[in-house]
């Protein structure tokens, strides 16, 4: 290094050094990533198409398309996609909605705004785990409220755990979910509303906008690429994320609460068939992609008109 | 907000009102944690719906300090998540201050291969990362999830600190570089110390993603002495025998590093978000 300094600028060799800096300073946090993510999502995508069995060395031939034959069969993940978008609309849904009241309401300054705005953006910091443990708690009859609260209005027949009803038991992460991922919108779509010019509003105000016209040609125009944005990452993000589910329900039960991400991580967990397992995270891609492509052709579309 | 008195007086209390519930909706959860965990065992089930305890006990927290199994899960958590924090973080800031100040060949590619990672769903690498991960040794140490972790953290983390370094002049290195400095030299000692916050904050973002993390947690390390406060706490839940008291005196216990930073750092959090949108 030092040799190198000292040579006037201009030289080769110092130039040849300038030329790979930015690779030596990227190349460290890029090796890692494409080490223990890209190549093991290439390697995952190759196990569903072979029979992988954990603790049987004999397996590993490759079997074609059976995984995907098996999947189409396969009754508890026809079960599981359902759930997903069960799961992924009603957290985002509530998320979003939540959200969007509350950074509409914590735009305009008012006494109290800063203590208020913590308090209401703490939640997102709480790690999920604990999010899942301390709302299977509030649910649990034994030491949680919320089943008695629920049977007093007559909501429940019975002061009983939701996780434990086979009918209700996604909603319990649901409820959880929404919970832990309102401030995360709050705090994108604030955000995205501070970045309006002042002046926008007031010129507006002088031409006599009312506070609706106001937010319908002004606010919503303004808002609207952060909000496709963030709700696609977001959809994808929760219809990623097991978490919840698998602290709270094991998916259960007898897989009631599975979406197909908790479906995978069950399978690999207790199934040991790593090659389905794999079948099934790989449909998940695929689904995503569409999910995906679909959402950027209406944006395109939403923009081409405009 | 425009109208007579009458009507900005309901106007004022109807967003009170609303924030009021909202408030409450997002404390009472953790509220009731430290409630139960606050509650002695003699109250904690005839009276376990009640707002209020009636006495107030430390025995729980005397509890899981006293066992042994829980300050070897929360050292174990510690170690995982600071070492994550500071390698995450040293090694974004290099990959953060490349993308910020060089234009250069592949630099797209870097960028594309980062965001395309993040786009994937965690669990498809679970089954290859178990398989790669056994023969070298990795399961069931805590180097497997510090490397694991690191590599979840780097993405975001990167674009964080390429962030802040897009905030510094860039004149201030290109006037200690023409002094005779070299570039390494005055990444260190005029642009590092600007982004000390920026760089406290990303470790914070990564410290707190590694402490709460538990799928590969659960996965890669089922032995109780590699186990992370997570799986400690989910596994403890499990047993046949329920003592809800410690466990959330220990919840509680996995929250307080977390809550602290967050406040620490949540102002901060919606400037740095209004800044990047205004720059678009």
């Amino acid at each position: 290094m030092s040799a190198t300094v000292s040579l006037p600028t201009g030289s080769r060799a110092r130039r040849r050094l300038l030329m790979f800096e930015p690779y030596l300073y990227s190349a460290p946090a890029l090796l890692l990533v494409a080490a223990t993510t890209l190549i093991p999502i290439v390697i995952g995508i190759s196990y569903a198409f072979r029979n992988i069995m954990l603790l049987d060395p004999t397996s590993g031939d490759f079997v074609g398309l059976d995984n995907f034959r098996e999947l189409l069969r396969d009754a508890s993940f026809w079960n599981a996609l359902k759930n997903t978008v069960v799961w992924t609309a009603s957290c985002v849904g509530f998320q979003f909605l939540f959200g969007l009241i509350l950074a509409l309401m914590l735009n305009r300054p008012f006494p109290g705004r800063a203590l208020i705005q913590a308090t209401i953006f703490l939640p997102w910091a709480i790690p999920t785990f604990l999010v899942g443990m301390n709302w299977s708690w509030l649910l649990n009859p034994a030491i949680g409220p919320l089943p008695h609260w629920a049977y007093a209005l007559g909501l429940m027949n019975a002061p009983d755990n939701i996780l434990s009803d086979p009918d209700y038991a996604l909603w319990g992460p649901i409820f959880a979910g929404i919970w832990w991922g309102t401030p995360f919108f709050a705090i994108t779509l604030l955000a995205a509303l501070q970045s309006i010019p002042r002046e926008i509003y007031e010129a507006a105000e002088i031409d006599g906008a009312g506070g609706l016209e106001r937010f319908r040609s002004i606010t919503l125009p303004f808002l609207a690429p952060t909000m496709v944005i963030t709700v696609l990452l977001r959809t994808i993000w929760v219809a990623n994320s097991p978490e919840l589910i698998v602290v709270m329900t094991k998916g259960g039960p007898a897989d009631a609460s599975q979406i197909v991400a908790s479906y995978v991580f069950t399978q690999a967990y207790q199934g040991l068939n790593f090659g389905y397992a794999s079948a099934v995270a790989t449909a998940l891609v695929l689904l995503l992609l569409v999910y995906a492509f679909l959402l950027i052709a209406i944006r395109q579309t939403m923009l081409g008109r405009r | 907000m425009r109208g007579s008195p009458r009507v900005r007086l309901i106007k004022w209390s109807l967003h009170y009102g609303v924030l009021f519930l909202f408030v409450v909706a997002a404390l009472f959860p953790l509220y009731w944690l430290v409630k139960i965990s606050l509650t002695p065992n003699d109250s904690l089930y005839t009276h376990s719906i009640d707002l209020w305890p009636a006495t107030i006990s430390l025995e729980h927290y005397a509890t899981v300090i006293g066992n042994s199994d829980f300050l070897l899960f929360f050292r174990n958590s510690i170690i995982v998540s600071g070492v994550t924090a500071i390698a995450s973080t040293l090694l974004a800031a290099a990959a953060g201050y490349a993308f910020s100040r060089f234009v250069f060949r592949g630099r797209y590619w870097i960028v594309g291969v980062m965001l395309v990672t993040q786009m994937f769903p965690l669990v498809i690498v679970i089954t290859p990362i178990f398989s790669i991960f056994g023969p070298l040794g990795l399961t069931n140490s805590l180097t497997g999830l510090i490397i694991i972790y690191t590599a979840f953290n780097i993405p975001f983390a990167t674009f964080l600190m390429q962030s802040f370094f897009d905030g510094i002049p860039k004149e201030l290195e290109e006037a200690a570089m023409i002094d005779g400095a070299t570039r390494f030299k005055a990444l260190l000692q005029i642009i590092a110390p600007l982004t000390l916050p920026g760089i406290a904050a990303t470790m914070g973002f990564c410290f707190t993603g590694a402490w709460g993390e538990i799928l590969f947690a659960l996965l890669l390390n089922s032995a109780a002495s590699t186990s992370t406060f997570p799986v400690g706490l989910l596994l403890y839940s499990t047993r046949a025998t329920i003592e809800f008291g410690p466990m959330m005196a220990a919840g509680v216990l996995a929250l307080l590093p977390v809550c602290i930073f967050f406040f620490l750092i949540q102002r901060y959090l919606v400037q740095g978000l209004t800044a990047g949108a205004v720059k678009g």
